[in-house]
């Protein structure tokens, strides 16, 4: 159940997606994502999901894989789903007792759903295509510029590194926490709210703990190893363009125009 | 009360390119009582294989069967099974998390659903059965030894009154004396109570002196499974799959070779000591 999510996940493979540089999948994701918010017709969105369908093809990721990680978000889309079909006013289609759905309401439902469909998709390829090392190096760099108003640009990225390091080995820790509390006979499926929450304790206070830990010999072994922050370090493999992202570029603006170009002829 | 498993087969992560058998084909007839050794490399398939004997893990394909049922039917009450078949994880110590020994020990039981009166006698006898001092009762676990630790760990499956006791490699990580407590307390509980205990290591040194059946597992199969002298035999192969055979067995190997009349078959220190003298005695 654990392993269904999906998020933050790298999923080992070759394609020529997996091989950009990871500043053109953050660059793409970013501007993906902007071209949600700027599509507002159907056209817009077919073409978004052509642009998607292609890339997760050229990925070599199973669809059903980068699926799984939707059930996990479930709940918020139907959340975002309710709230903008009960809450849009507008014209009425229906209306039971004080709520009322609206023509609007419906179309706004049917996009937010669709951008948010989209928007986890697009960024999970991208987690799921790239090593959190080489995500944090694109960041790092893309970010560079940054460090010109002080900020911590390679601490932050650091950070996130880690972060993203220890997402798949925590999953893995609360599986096994998860199982080893099983053995001794507790529930985490069954019973009423407090109850299950109250079923955590055992999970929880494992997993912090050995979370401290790891935590603490990470940071020994870093600074065993003379780690001091961002200043003077090189790298052993620097970011390099090459031809296929320079396309890849290329495509990415393609895409931007398209989509632009097609909310003016339609409006 | 035995565990039968029958042509099972088990997949990590199915249907992704990170598909991977854990195990594969394994038969197995555990009958009541027995002490068992589940040998294999890290990562043969020994922690998967015994998951699946109290339904934390389900077969890809195949049966398992506890007494006589399939374990994995919808019907099948897994908690009673998971009472019946108590699973001490690696590192079990890493699963405490109440303020004070005693209250950890009671969580199993009290998942039971058993009175309070009956959860804290069997707390309480368990953390007796593996010698744990009462002045400790009330401390918190985080503050123990390693080796305390553990048995506490272990207090908290026995306190469940399983039938069959299955560790996962409980000597990990513990000095040689703590190593040799807690296989001795292993063996005592099978002694004293008479319940069925499937021992998990890598080291054969570790258990050949305690169990009656030695299960190999090498890359997801069942590579070899029978008393540990004849399993022994093969200490060529089990070479081959990154295993040796207890040292006891080279030295005898070679003395036979070098022409001494020495019982290659003796699998314990005592009885190796013993053929030893009797064959110099007679020289
Ligand atoms: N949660 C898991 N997800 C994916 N693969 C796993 C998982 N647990 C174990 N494996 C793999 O299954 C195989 C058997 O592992 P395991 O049963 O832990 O072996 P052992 O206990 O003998 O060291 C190993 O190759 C391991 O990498
Ligand atoms: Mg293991």
């Amino acid at each position: 159940m654990l392993r269904d999510i999906t998020l933050g996940q790298y999923y080992r493979t070759e394609s020529v997606i997996h091989s950009l540089d990871p500043r053109v999948k953050l660059v793409a994701t970013f501007a993906f994502i902007v071209s949600l918010f700027v599509a507002n017709n159907f056209i817009g969105y077919v073409i978004a999901a052509l642009f998607l369908a292609m890339v997760i093809y050229l990925s070599k990721v199973p669809p059903k894989f980068i699926f799984r990680g939707m059930k996990t978000i479930f709940f918020l889309l139907l959340l975002t789903m309710v709230f903008n079909l009960f809450l849009t006013p507008g014209t009425p289609i229906v209306s039971v007792w004080k709520f009322t759905i609206t023509q609007e309401g419906l179309k706004m439902a049917a996009m937010m759903a669709v951008r948010l469909v989209f928007l986890i998709t697009g960024s999970s390829l991208m987690t799921l295509t790239t090593t959190p090392n080489h995500l944090t190096d694109g960041l790092e760099r893309l970010l560079r510029p940054l460090r010109l108003f002080k900020v911590p640009v390679h601490e932050i990225s650091m950070m996130m590194s880690i972060a993203l390091r220890f997402i798949p080995i925590l999953m893995e820790e609360t599986d096994k926490i998860m199982k080893a509390q099983m053995a001794r006979g507790a529930d985490f499926e069954s019973g009423s709210l407090i109850k299950r929450a109250k079923s955590l304790v055992p999970l929880l206070v494992p997993l912090f703990i050995s979370a401290f830990r790891r935590a603490n010999d990470l940071a020994m072994a870093m600074e065993a190893r003379c780690y001091k922050g961002g200043d003077g370090r090189t790298k052993m493999k620097p970011l390099i363009y090459e031809k296929r992202d320079r396309l890849a570029y290329l495509v990415i603006i393609l895409y931007l125009v398209l989509i632009v170009v097609m909310g003016r002829i339609l409006f | 009360m035995s565990i039968i498993l029958d042509h099972v087969n088990y997949i990590y992560d199915e249907d992704t390119a990170m598909a991977h058998a854990a195990l594969i084909d394994v038969c197995l007839n555990i009958p009541d009582g027995q002490f068992v050794g589940l040998i294999g490399h890290t990562g043969s398939g020994k922690s998967t294989l015994i998951q699946h004997m109290n339904g934390l893990e389900k077969p890809t394909s195949g049966c398992v069967f506890y007494d006589g049922k399939d374990i994995n039917d919808s019907d099948y009450d897994k908690k009673s099974l998971r009472a019946k078949v108590g699973l001490v994880f690696q590192y079990p110590e890493h699963q405490l998390f109440e303020t004070d020994c005693f209250k950890d020990v009671c969580f199993g039981p009290k998942n039971l659903g058993l009175p309070q009166k009956e959860v804290e006698l069997r707390a309480y006898e368990a953390l007796k059965q593996v010698g744990f001092d009462d002045e400790y009762f009330y401390q918190s676990p985080f503050d123990l030894s390693g080796g305390q630790k553990r048995r506490v760990a272990i207090a908290g499956v026995l306190a469940m009154k399983p039938e069959v006791l299955i560790l996962d490699e409980p000597t990990a990580g513990l000095d040689p004396k703590g190593r040799e407590d807690i296989l001795n307390l292993i063996s005592k509980l099978h002694e004293e109570m008479g319940i069925t205990i499937i021992l998990v290591s890598h080291s054969m040194d570790d258990v050949a002196n305690y169990v009656q059946r030695i299960i190999v597992m090498n890359k997801g199969r069942v590579a070899f499974d029978d008393e540990p002298k004849e399993v022994f035999k093969h200490y060529k192969e089990l070479e081959e799959i990154g295993l040796a055979a207890p040292q006891v067995t080279y030295v005898m190997q070679e003395l036979h070779e070098a022409g001494f009349p020495v019982d290659t078959d003796v699998t314990t220190l005592e009885d190796a000591k013993n053929e030893i003298l009797k064959a110099f005695g007679k020289c």
